[in-house]
């Protein structure tokens, strides 16, 4: 999700490596009731800036286990990471729906001990329904969201509701409006638009969904995944196609902006926590994701990096206030659930890829 | 006769010279202009791997791709915006070697090496320069709208001119160089018996100084037209993604599709349009120096 355009750069060459290891560990799944954690120490692979500056010092403090944090610029790359060896050295990975069900269909994930994470309950049940790891076999929901319509409510004439306001900008829109760069997330204003899967592999479909969405570049500022929120904070853009944290970043720096859901509906992504079946702390790791659960740390995300939780818990314990000035701020955790998942579209994905380029080419 | 066998007996001290100098840069070339090279070459020929790389199922339908419309047309829209450039940085760079010529040559060294400074920065921040002085709310438009001479803000960044503009802005150098160079040698009596005998400047410049100095011209040509064609990153920060060069779409089957061999294919095609371009350019210096003659 956080992606950033350069930076893709080392990440071909990861997944590749996938494809050439082919690595499983033996040893159990079993935890030791009378493992003694705090002789383990901890290694997690997460974004940077995606949790508290002081976790390592408070989670040792609270349980005696050294953490080590490294980091992860994309997806790919962290997937890498934990693929391209036998043993990485990395417990626990944070990853998207989408690797999260790669790394399982490979076996790499341990199965997680549910009753040594009992903070489970903290989660909206609905979390254990998603495709990519149901009953949440092999991971540990850290964060979700989804994208929707990131705009100046003092540049636009009407709020935006539909994707239609995307799509067919209003005169004072016209040329000031962005589209997502990240190819998938491209495709979603119009496949919602049009109430086609955002997972779609029928080829009339994605057509029809190109027209309309080259129709919409032509009238657009630019694609971008990254520096919307400051385009909209400079003026430069009245309307993009956002993230619900970035949206909030930006609103939090300028109240000026602000966040719709479009009335069609659009995407969820979720991450979470994997434990990895080389791992040798297992014990560790539980005590890691069932302290991570804890409604305090995870309200500490909402409040300071602004992004949506799957934990009810926080959620509803955070004040009101909150969600009144930021908007992509989501409590209702069971209508953002409801949303579509991007998933691998297999083969597909040279469809999209050939009517991406259509689109940019104009 | 006897001095040049001597110097030619292999002596074990020479051989290992010589496996050093030639080893070790060729053995820099295999791992990094050829295997990189004949991973490309054979990966077009494959089927697409899952999540990149390639599966072992011989194919050419990744040729058949090419006839698309809309690589052509991709293809077409770079190598126009890539000749633009080329030829405005041209422009530009005569301007500035002959501005240079009036010069001390302790003034034309100071001139080069701020020709030069640029470099030290990295590419992508001076990019980002750009647009913070092209933006809508960036330096120019703010300047202009304080001394009242625009009222909304002029629409300068995500088009295809500012790329254009960004690009030169990147490349002059590597026109000025060469072209520099090639002027250093120029003799300037021969401008001087032109213009004695009756030739206006302009018609002295044409007929004596430009083609003496096109082949360092043509060198600087090649120099910025090759990585304008093949930039993906000032049509992505400049042009705002909405300006597709071919570059931009190789990356993205690389990183993005994750289609390999459509990326190998649409790679070769680049490179076999840049080697008939150096090929062109060498033979039409030959013609030039062989006329000379």
């Amino acid at each position: 999700m956080r992606r950033s355009g350069i930076v893709r750069l080392s990440a071909a060459t990861a997944v590749a490596a996938l494809a050439l290891t082919a690595c499983s560990s033996g040893g159990s799944d079993e935890l030791d009731p009378n493992a003694d954690i705090s002789e383990q120490t901890l290694t997690i692979s997460t974004w940077p800036e995606y949790y508290s500056p002081t976790l390592a010092k408070d989670f040792e403090a609270a349980t005696g286990v050294k953490l080590n944090i490294v980091h992860h610029a994309t997806n790919e790359e962290g997937f890498a990471k934990v693929t391209s060896s036998a043993d990485s050295g990395i417990d626990i990975v944070f990853l998207a729906g989408n690797f999260i069900s790669v790394l399982v269909e490979e076996d790499l994930a341990a199965e997680i001990d549910q009753s040594a994470v009992p903070n489970l309950e903290n989660l909206y049940p609905e979390v254990r329904e998603f495709a990519f790891d149901p009953d949440l076999k092999h991971n540990v929901p850290y964060a979700w969201g989804t994208t929707g319509l990131c705009y100046r409510e003092d540049l636009v004439s009407e709020t935006p509701d539909s994707w239609a306001d995307l799509l067919e900008p209003a005169p004072e829109a016209v040329g000031k409006t962005t589209l997502m760069d990240d190819m998938r997330w491209t495709f979603i204003p119009a496949q919602r638009f049009l109430g086609y899967s955002i997972n779609t592999t029928d080829e009339s479909e994605l057509d029809e969904v190109g027209t309309m969405l080259k129709s919409a570049a032509k009238q657009s500022l630019a694609f971008d995944n990254t520096t919307y929120g400051e385009k909209l904070i400079a003026g430069e853009a009245v309307l993009s196609h956002g993230h619900d944290g970035w949206c909030n970043m930006a609103a939090s720096e300028d109240p000026r902006v602000s966040f719709a859901m479009p009335k069609e509906g659009s995407d969820l992504w979720v991450d979470g926590m994997v434990l990895l079946k080389s791992s040798k702390n297992r014990e560790a790791a539980h005590a890691f994701m069932n302290y991570i659960l804890e409604t305090e740390n995870q309200t500490w995300l909402v409040e300071n990096l602004l992004y949506n939780v799957p934990n009810r818990a926080a959620m509803e314990s955070l004040p009101d206030e909150l969600f009144e000035k930021y908007p992509a701020l989501i409590r209702d955790g069971a209508s953002l659930a409801k949303m579509e998942q991007i998933e691998d579209v297999g083969d597909a994905i040279d469809i999209y890829n050939r009517i991406n380029t259509e689109i940019r080419a104009g | 006769m006897s001095k040049s066998t001597r110097s030619y007996r292999p002596r074990p001290a020479r051989a290992i010279g010589a496996t050093l100098t030639l080893g070790l840069p060729g053995l820099f070339l295999l791992l990094f202009v050829a295997v990189p090279l004949g991973i490309v070459l054979v990966s077009a020929f494959f089927k697409r791997g899952r999540i990149g790389g390639f599966k072992p199922e011989f194919t050419l339908g990744n040729f058949a791709e090419l006839a698309r419309p809309v690589y052509a047309q991709v293809l077409g829209s770079s190598l126009l915006m890539s000749v633009t450039v080329t030829l405005i940085c041209m422009v530009i760079a005569y301007a500035a070697v002959w501005a240079m010529r009036t010069l001390t040559p302790r003034g034309r060294i100071v001139a080069l090496v701020a020709v030069l400074i640029p470099f030290w920065t990295s590419f992508l921040i001076r990019a980002y320069a750009w647009m913070l002085l092209l933006g809508d709310a960036g330096t120019i438009n703010g300047a202009l709208q304080m001394f009242g001479v625009i009222e909304t803000p002029l629409r300068m960044l995500y088009s295809p001119e500012a790329v254009i503009l960004v690009l030169v802005y990147l490349y002059l150098p590597l026109m000025i160089l060469p072209l520099a160079a090639s002027a250093e040698g120029l003799d300037h009596s021969l401008g001087d018996a032109a213009r004695n005998l009756g030739a206006s400047p302009w018609r002295s410049f044409r007929t004596v100084d430009l083609p003496l100095t096109l082949p360092g011209a043509l060198t600087g040509a090649v120099l910025v037209f090759v990585p304008s064609m093949s930039n993906f990153v000032v049509p992505d920060l400049i042009g705002g993604g909405r300006v597709l060069l071919i570059g931009n779409v190789i990356q993205d089957q690389f990183l993005v599709a994750r289609n390999w061999p459509l990326g190998s294919v649409l790679a070769l095609v680049l490179l076999l349009l840049l080697v008939l371009l150096l090929m062109a350019q060498s033979m039409v210096i030959k013609r030039i120096q062989g006329g000379g003659k």
